[in-house]
């Protein structure tokens, strides 16, 4: 079973074993309007908690996505490369940006669950 | 932001319409403004260049200049003093556009100028305005009085269904060509109409009297062609339309030539010219005419999908050497679906594709000297 969790700089992590799937919210894909670029981590690269690990860019600005938490990255999800877009139709869904290969699972105790982030961005 | 600095914010008398319609409020020179509405810029932008969109510019300024002696040739005449253009060429319902200068052959802002017969009509920036009504004062009472308009509002209408919808408002709308300017009456108020705008695309710029700005942007809004466009998708037309943005890709430390704005200086006002000179800067401007200016104004397009934008430094190597210059304004083209940018370089490095390198976090991304507009316009000349 899969658990969600937030960052407080709107990236979502969903859990399963000690891999992490990463993506920016919904939140955050509105506050950023439309996406036009994105920048992924390079697979096999060692990632620190809290280090820029991708680039978002809207018609506006450009954003970085930090690592939630320290590990490997395992994948990048190419068809968001190709189709940016994405992040603005399904932010929390197809539009996932890597996985990660977690190195401390202890590091999630400081991430919040669903209610807890609704509460941040209300 | 904190909440005493968005009080302190002016507002344009559109800004309840603003609200009203979801428009997503930013500080932008000193007023609260919609930088996108609920469509977004992407959305906005295309819906500009296929159909019509309304653009609150309230924020600029509008200034009339009134010859003391009657005659606008006397005004013509004087704000020659300050602009390097041929202002007294302009005929009356014609505008033209032009930049107030400074000793050095900068530029301290870019405006409109309009022949409105007996006066001048001007349209300058508005993070400048105060600014320059102070210069016009100090140097052109002697001949003019300045009349600040400050209440009215201004409703620039852009894009290939602007002329039907205005023409619905205002019948003699279609009969204007490109910079015809003057009173005119739209929906029956008193406005002034101009055939100009800032997007590259064909269009009106109305200046109404404040009191009946919003019934004016209402009616024209009540034309399903016409949709409320906010300063983000305004950015990206006028980039794509290789415009120049005051503050960004022209200031008090670039010149005319510099700025490849030499087409709007008429020969009259170079060497050799019947009125040649006579502006501040003359020597500096006229001499960079004479042997060409050290850097110039380009358009930049990338070869990659990464956006390159404002601050960006450029090289003419992808790795080792120092900046030969800067990104002055860049960002996505959605008309272009690509990145598209402006810069300076210098001149012997500004030939049509010329291969250059901009430094996007820390990665040095090709991008080729390329033509504007980036996106063809289409004024009705």
């Amino acid at each position: 079973m899969t658990t969600t969790l937030y960052t407080s700089d709107h990236e979502w992590l969903a859990i399963d074993g000690d891999v992490a799937t990463v993506g920016i919210t919904d939140y955050a894909q509105q506050q950023l309007g439309d996406v036009v670029f994105v920048e992924l981590p390079k697979v096999g690269r060692a990632l620190k908690k809290a280090e820029a690990a991708a680039v978002v860019e809207s018609v506006k600005a450009a954003s970085d996505v930090y690592a939630p938490v320290t590990g490997e990255v395992l994948e990048a999800n190419a068809e968001l490369v190709a189709e940016p877009a994405l992040v603005n139709s399904d932010a929390q869904g197809k539009a996932w940006f890597f996985k990660i290969k977690m190195a401390d699972r202890s590091e999630l105790g400081g991430l919040m669950d669903e209610a807890a982030y609704k509460a941040h961005t209300a | 932001m904190l909440a005493h600095d968005k009080d302190s914010l002016k507002r344009t008398p559109l800004h309840g319409l603003h609200v009203s319609l979801g428009g997503k409020m930013v500080p932008f020179a000193g007023y609260d403004m919609p930088v996108q509405y609920p469509a977004g810029v992407l959305k906005e932008h295309l819906h500009t260049r296929v159909s019509a969109g309304l653009f609150d510019v309230s924020h600029m300024g509008q200034i009339a200049l009134r010859p003391k002696s009657g005659r606008v040739e006397d005004a013509a005449r004087a704000l020659e003093r300050l602009v390097p253009q041929d202002i007294v060429a302009i005929a009356p319902g014609r505008q033209r556009y032009a930049q107030f200068t400074n000793d050095n052959g900068g530029i301290l802002d870019d405006l409109m100028v309009a022949n409105f017969g007996d006066h001048l009509f001007l349209v300058v920036n508005a993070a400048c305005k105060d600014a320059d009504e102070a210069h016009l004062r100090a140097h052109l009472s002697d001949v003019c009085v300045v009349d600040s308009l400050a209440d009215r509002a201004l409703i620039a209408l852009q894009g290939p269904k602007a002329e039907a919808a205005l023409a619905k408002l205002c019948a003699e709308a279609p009969a204007m060509k490109f910079m015809d300017s003057g009173p005119r009456k739209v929906a029956g108020i008193d406005c002034f109409v101009s055939r100009s705008g800032y997007t590259g695309e064909d269009g009106f710029e109305i200046s109404v009297p404040a009191a009946e700005a919003e019934r004016l942007a209402k009616t024209l809004l009540e034309n399903p062609d016409v949709l409320p466009i906010g300063l983000g998708a305004r950015d990206s037309l006028r980039l794509e339309a290789g415009l120049c943005l005051y503050g960004h890709d022209i200031d008090t430390a670039t010149t005319p030539v510099e700025a490849a704005l030499e087409w709007s200086v008429q020969k009259s006002r170079r060497s050799g010219g019947a009125r040649a000179g006579g502006f501040p800067g003359a020597e500096k401007i006229l001499a960079d005419f004479d042997q060409g200016a050290a850097r110039r104004r380009v358009g930049l397009l990338a070869q990659g999908r990464a956006p390159v934008r404002e601050g960006a430094p450029l090289f003419a190597n992808d790795a080792g050497g120092e900046p030969i210059g800067q990104v002055t304004s860049g960002g996505f083209g959605p008309s272009l679906n690509a990145p598209v940018a402006m810069g300076y370089v210098p001149t012997s490095q500004s030939a049509l594709g010329t291969n250059l390198f901009a430094e996007v976090r820390g990665q040095r991304l090709a991008v080729q000297v390329a033509a504007m507009p980036f996106v063809k316009n289409t004024y009705k000349r």
